[in-house]
């Protein structure tokens, strides 16, 4: 499922026109700080609207604001990954994990969760707050917490910002895993190019709120690291 | 009639708190000093204007007494009304900093989650900001409880009707009865220590 995007206008404080898409498996939105790539993300999300401009996953249409349509990001389908994950605090793992969840019969939940929780590698955490959680355990909940409902497209802002490059290397390892256990399709924004090497098929190249280049990331950027060579674009998409 | 009172400050108050930290609308200025201007009046203007809007003659007095429910002025009713408009800015203030304090962030991955505005805020927002809302329910109930002019001007001073403890003592110093005014200060004193000794706990312990 493709991800296509088009908008334009003043977002807050920030000009934007982008048009770009995300043909499944990873797509990296990368640029410098101040680039306009996370402003992009939530505009994808919901959490921002531009002026103008269409948004479309596969057939469904999230935003076309000549026919009137903006879903709110409930109705979005999507998972978001926040930059500093914006783990609830007074929940525990099971809690976090189990937000998106409403609406289901409680047994059920716990089912998803259990299996989330085991995807994830977080057995015996189930009981804990955020806030006696390392850097690395949180990111694990948070990409739980936005896999649960299912999402047609995961969104990730600078998700390994803030970490020791040894715990990053690690988590970009198990991003790349999960994408393939998964099969989910991620847009992933990042200022990174070590992160572009390791995960992304796609690339979106922005500068001052202009996709400036697009393509595969391969002959993009050169000089790929093995661990994205192992991941075939193919198995994201679906 | 102070904890019915800061109820309804509670009931009123989170939600008006919620508005001012989170929502900008026309009116924003005026309704967030209007909130806030029973903290400043003198309590016997407070208590005048309560009159006028309750009173025999006034709008809410007389559609009051229009529905069968006889009049307000001077009744354990108006005693509740005078704390209550005391006590409200208390807690309009206490949990508009408390809802400040929760980072939007957490509400948007909520959204993201598949969740409305009314279970977010119930589920999120409120359960985020309770140190601010438990410390303005604190304050406002000792303020509740202290409640005089208004008090006095609305609802009187009768025994066993619309006497609260501060209107007590008013009235035991008046009659010379210095050993109940003692023991009634006494007990005010040691309530309001209560409640500010609550306070320091609520914001010292553990975060959440």
């Amino acid at each position: 499922m493709s991800l296509e995007v088009c908008f334009a206008g003043r977002v807050g404080e920030f000009d934007l026109d982008v048009a770009f898409r995300a043909p499944g498996g990873i797509t990296a939105l990368f640029g410098p700080s101040g680039a306009g790539k996370t402003l992009t993300l939530r505009c994808v999300a919901g959490l921002d609207s531009p002026a103008t401009g269409r948004i479309s996953i596969g057939d469904s249409v999230l935003f076309d604001r000549k026919a009137e349509i903006d879903l709110p990001p409930r109705e979005r389908g999507l998972g978001y990954v926040f930059q500093h994950h914006a783990l609830f605090p007074h929940l525990d793992v099971e809690g976090n994990i189990g937000f998106g969840l409403r609406g289901m019969p409680r047994s059920d939940r716990m089912a998803r969760v259990a299996e989330l929780i085991d995807l994830v590698g977080l057995g015996g955490f189930e009981g804990r707050r955020p806030s006696d959680l390392s850097g690395g355990e949180r990111q694990r909940v948070a990409l739980a917490r936005a896999l649960a409902p299912e999402p047609s497209l995961l969104l990730l802002d600078e998700p390994f910002s803030g970490l020791d490059d040894e715990i990053r290397w690690r988590l970009l390892d198990e991003l790349l895993q999960l994408h393939r256990r998964t099969g989910v399709a991620m847009l992933l924004v990042t200022h990174d190019v070590e992160e572009v090497r390791r995960l992304a098929h796609w690339l979106v190249r922005l500068r001052k709120g202009r996709v400036v280049d697009e393509g595969l990331a391969a002959e993009l950027i050169p000089g790929r690291a093995p661990a994205a060579e192992r991941t075939s674009r193919s198995d994201g998409d679906r | 009639m102070a904890s019915l009172a800061t109820l309804l400050a509670l009931v009123t108050g989170v939600p008006l708190a919620w508005l001012l930290a989170r929502r900008a609308f026309p009116g924003k200025d005026l309704l967030s000093v209007l909130v806030l201007l029973p903290m400043v009046l003198p309590p016997t203007v407070l208590g005048y204007y309560l009159l006028v809007v309750v009173g025999r003659q006034g709008l809410v007095g007389r559609l009051w007494e229009m529905a069968g429910l006889g009049r307000i002025v001077f009744t354990p009713t108006a005693a509740v009304l005078a704390a209550f408009v005391a006590a409200l800015p208390f807690v309009i203030r206490a949990a508009q900093g408390g809802f400040e304090q929760v980072d939007r962030t957490y509400e948007e991955a909520a959204r993201t989650l598949g969740w409305g505005e009314v279970g977010i805020f119930l589920a999120v927002t409120v359960p985020l900001a309770w140190r601010g809302i438990l410390a303005g329910l604190a304050l406002g109930f000792a303020r509740a409880v202290g409640e005089f002019g208004a008090t006095l001007m609305v609802a009187g001073n009768i025994p066993g009707r619309t006497r609260t403890a501060s209107t007590a003592i008013y009235d035991a110093v008046q009659g010379g009865r210095l050993a109940e005014a003692h023991l009634l200060a006494l007990l005010l004193s040691i309530m309001a220590g209560g409640v500010l000794l609550f306070i320091g706990r609520i914001g010292r312990g553990s975060r959440w």
